[in-house]
């Protein structure tokens, strides 16, 4: 039987089995740094059907963030407004402007209008709104200036270390319930003492926080 | 030589399947779970949102059932005229709190009808210190944000019944500060006005 292959290849298997090796190897470290730093788009506005803008309705009209996010304080989801929402003040206010088109659309046909998500937890990860406003966690500490937001983009990385590092030493971050909507809010120089204190008075369960069957249920 | 050559080919085959078995890892079938989460589109009805709207007639398990007097403000089809609540300080507050998230945009934080969004151009809503409104039941305050009232929308869908009589004593109550008398309040009250007025001449 002729050989097929000259002598040379052996050390060209054997090379390239070492380079595939090395090349899955590489893949498997890179993919989740990628998938961790570069693509959780921190400070990348995301395109929305309608240019709402925040900082508009917060802070030049004044209104809550309850108004729109109407089950924040008592539900997982913060909910996003339907149409009937912005129907209490646009069904007189600005008609037939085209920046709102959308809207009109959206209310004719009777559908709800497809905003793209922002911030979206996997499915593996359960987040719950209501028990971090209850225990003194600012709209502010995970959103950033939403008031002053033209556009909407995320301030913070939302990944796992993220969370943790809250969740392994909450009294760094709490405050009081009654400030929990304040924007501007400025944490006092004496943080850790405050914090202890609200940690103690919300009854924090800090051993639950960091327990993986908290968030992965 | 042909001995040797097998083993290498399998190790490769090896390498092959459980590289493939690590990349089938990769996929995102665990953060896209086959369940229809808040806000996301129904898998049922194509274009609408994943959470209905509860078909109508859908009775509210509230309060342990049916209480057609705290859920309409209404008894043998008339406006009541007493809270269905017991009024306390706690509720007043609370009233207070969800007036100004919900209502204070148009009526304004004292309720004369000139919130920010009415003076950007939506229609003026009259004043709550009119003699016809402060003539006006509570139930007639309940009925409003529950049903709407003309060109303003009803408020029913996202402030549950509780919070609109808070809200509806909250507005009773602001109704009487614009027109309370100082003979009315409690002694050390008016003591500390008093001071504060005399403070105030003082200082002039
Ligand atoms: C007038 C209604 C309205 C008010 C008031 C309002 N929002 Fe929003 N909010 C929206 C709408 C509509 C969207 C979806 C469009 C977008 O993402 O820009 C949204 C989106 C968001 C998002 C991103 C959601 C996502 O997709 O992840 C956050 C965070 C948010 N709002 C926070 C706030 C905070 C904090 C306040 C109060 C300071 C507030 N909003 C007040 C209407 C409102
Ligand atoms: C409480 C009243 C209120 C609500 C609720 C509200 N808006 Fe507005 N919005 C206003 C007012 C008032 C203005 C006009 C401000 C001005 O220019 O005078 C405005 C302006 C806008 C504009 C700018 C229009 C332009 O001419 O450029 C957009 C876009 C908009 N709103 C979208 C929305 C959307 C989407 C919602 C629902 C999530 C919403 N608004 C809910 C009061 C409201
Ligand atoms: C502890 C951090 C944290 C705080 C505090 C927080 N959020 Fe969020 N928010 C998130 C996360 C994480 C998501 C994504 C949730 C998901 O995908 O299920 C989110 C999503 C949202 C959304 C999109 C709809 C939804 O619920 O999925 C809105 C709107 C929103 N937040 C508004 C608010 C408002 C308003 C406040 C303050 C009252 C607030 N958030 C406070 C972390 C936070
Ligand atoms: C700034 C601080 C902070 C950040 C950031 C934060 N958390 Fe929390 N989290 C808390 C506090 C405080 C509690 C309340 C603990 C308790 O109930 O005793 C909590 C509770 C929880 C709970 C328990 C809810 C329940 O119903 O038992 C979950 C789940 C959770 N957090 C998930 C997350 C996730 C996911 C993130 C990241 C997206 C996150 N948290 C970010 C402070 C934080
Ligand atoms: C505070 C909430 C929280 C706690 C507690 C938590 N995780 Fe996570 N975890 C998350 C979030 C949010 C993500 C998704 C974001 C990301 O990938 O960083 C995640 C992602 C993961 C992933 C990556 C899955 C993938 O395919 O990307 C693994 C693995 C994981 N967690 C394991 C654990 C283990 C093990 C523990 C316990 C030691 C734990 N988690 C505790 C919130 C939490
Ligand atoms: C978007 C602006 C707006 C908001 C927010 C709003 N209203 Fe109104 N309201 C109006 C307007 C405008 C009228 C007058 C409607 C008409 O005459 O067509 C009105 C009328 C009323 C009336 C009847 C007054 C009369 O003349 O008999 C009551 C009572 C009332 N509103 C209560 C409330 C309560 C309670 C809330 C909060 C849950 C609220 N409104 C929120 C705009 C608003």
């Amino acid at each position: 039987m002729p050989q097929y292959f000259p002598p040379n290849v052996n050390a060209f298997v054997r090379w390239s089995i070492l380079g595939g090796g090395a090349f899955l190897v590489a893949l498997l470290i890179a993919l989740p740094i990628y998938a961790r730093t570069v693509n959780n788009a921190v400070g990348v506005p995301v395109e929305q059907p309608i240019a709402f803008a925040h900082n508009l309705h917060v802070t030049q009209l004044g209104i809550d963030c309850r108004y729109c996010h109407s089950t924040v304080e008592v539900a997982a989801s913060a909910n996003v407004p339907s149409s009937h929402v912005c129907m209490t003040c646009h069904s007189q206010i600005r008609l037939g402007a085209p920046q709102l088109e959308a809207l009109w659309l959206s209310w004719e046909q009777d559908l709800p209008i497809r905003w793209n998500r922002v911030h979206d937890m996997p499915g593996f990860a359960y987040f719950d709104h209501s028990a971090h406003l209850t225990n003194g966690v600012g709209c502010s500490t995970c959103h950033g200036r939403v008031d002053q937001m033209a556009g909407m983009w995320k301030t913070e990385p939302m990944t796992m270390g993220w969370c943790m590092e809250c969740h392994r030493a909450p009294e760094r971050f709490l405050r009081p319930r009654s400030e929990v909507f304040n924007m501007a809010y400025q944490p006092p120089s004496d943080q850790l003492t405050l914090g202890r204190e609200l940690v103690v008075a919300y009854d924090v369960n800090t051993n639950k926080l960091i327990q993986c069957s908290t968030c992965h249920r | 030589m042909r001995a040797k050559r097998a083993p290498v080919l399998l190790r490769l085959a090896a390498v092959v399947a459980a590289g493939g078995l690590l990349l089938a890892g990769c996929g995102r079938n665990m953060a896209e779970q086959p369940r229809v989460e808040p806000l996301q589109e129904s898998s049922l009805l194509p274009g609408r949102s994943g959470s209905l709207t509860p078909p109508e007639g859908t009775v509210s398990r509230q309060r342990g059932g049916i209480d057609p007097v705290f859920f309409t403000g209404q008894r043998d089809g008339a406006l009541v005229t007493e809270l269905p609540v017991e009024l306390t300080l706690g509720l007043l507050q609370r009233g207070q709190e969800r007036y100004d998230i919900y209502c204070a945009a148009c009526h304004g934080y004292v309720g004369d009808g000139d919130g920010m969004i009415v003076r950007r151009g939506f229609p003026r809503p009259a004043s709550f210190h009119e003699q016809r409104l402060q003539d006006a039941s509570v139930g007639y305050i309940f009925n409003a944000a529950t049903n709407g009232f003309g060109r303003m929308f009803a408020y029913a869908d996202r402030v549950p019944a509780e919070d609109r009589w808070a809200i509806a004593a909250y507005v009773k109550a602001l109704q009487l500060s614009q027109h309370a008398h100082a003979d009315d309040l409690p002694a050390e009250v008016r003591r500390s006005l008093e001071l504060e007025r005399s403070a105030e001449r003082a200082s002039r």
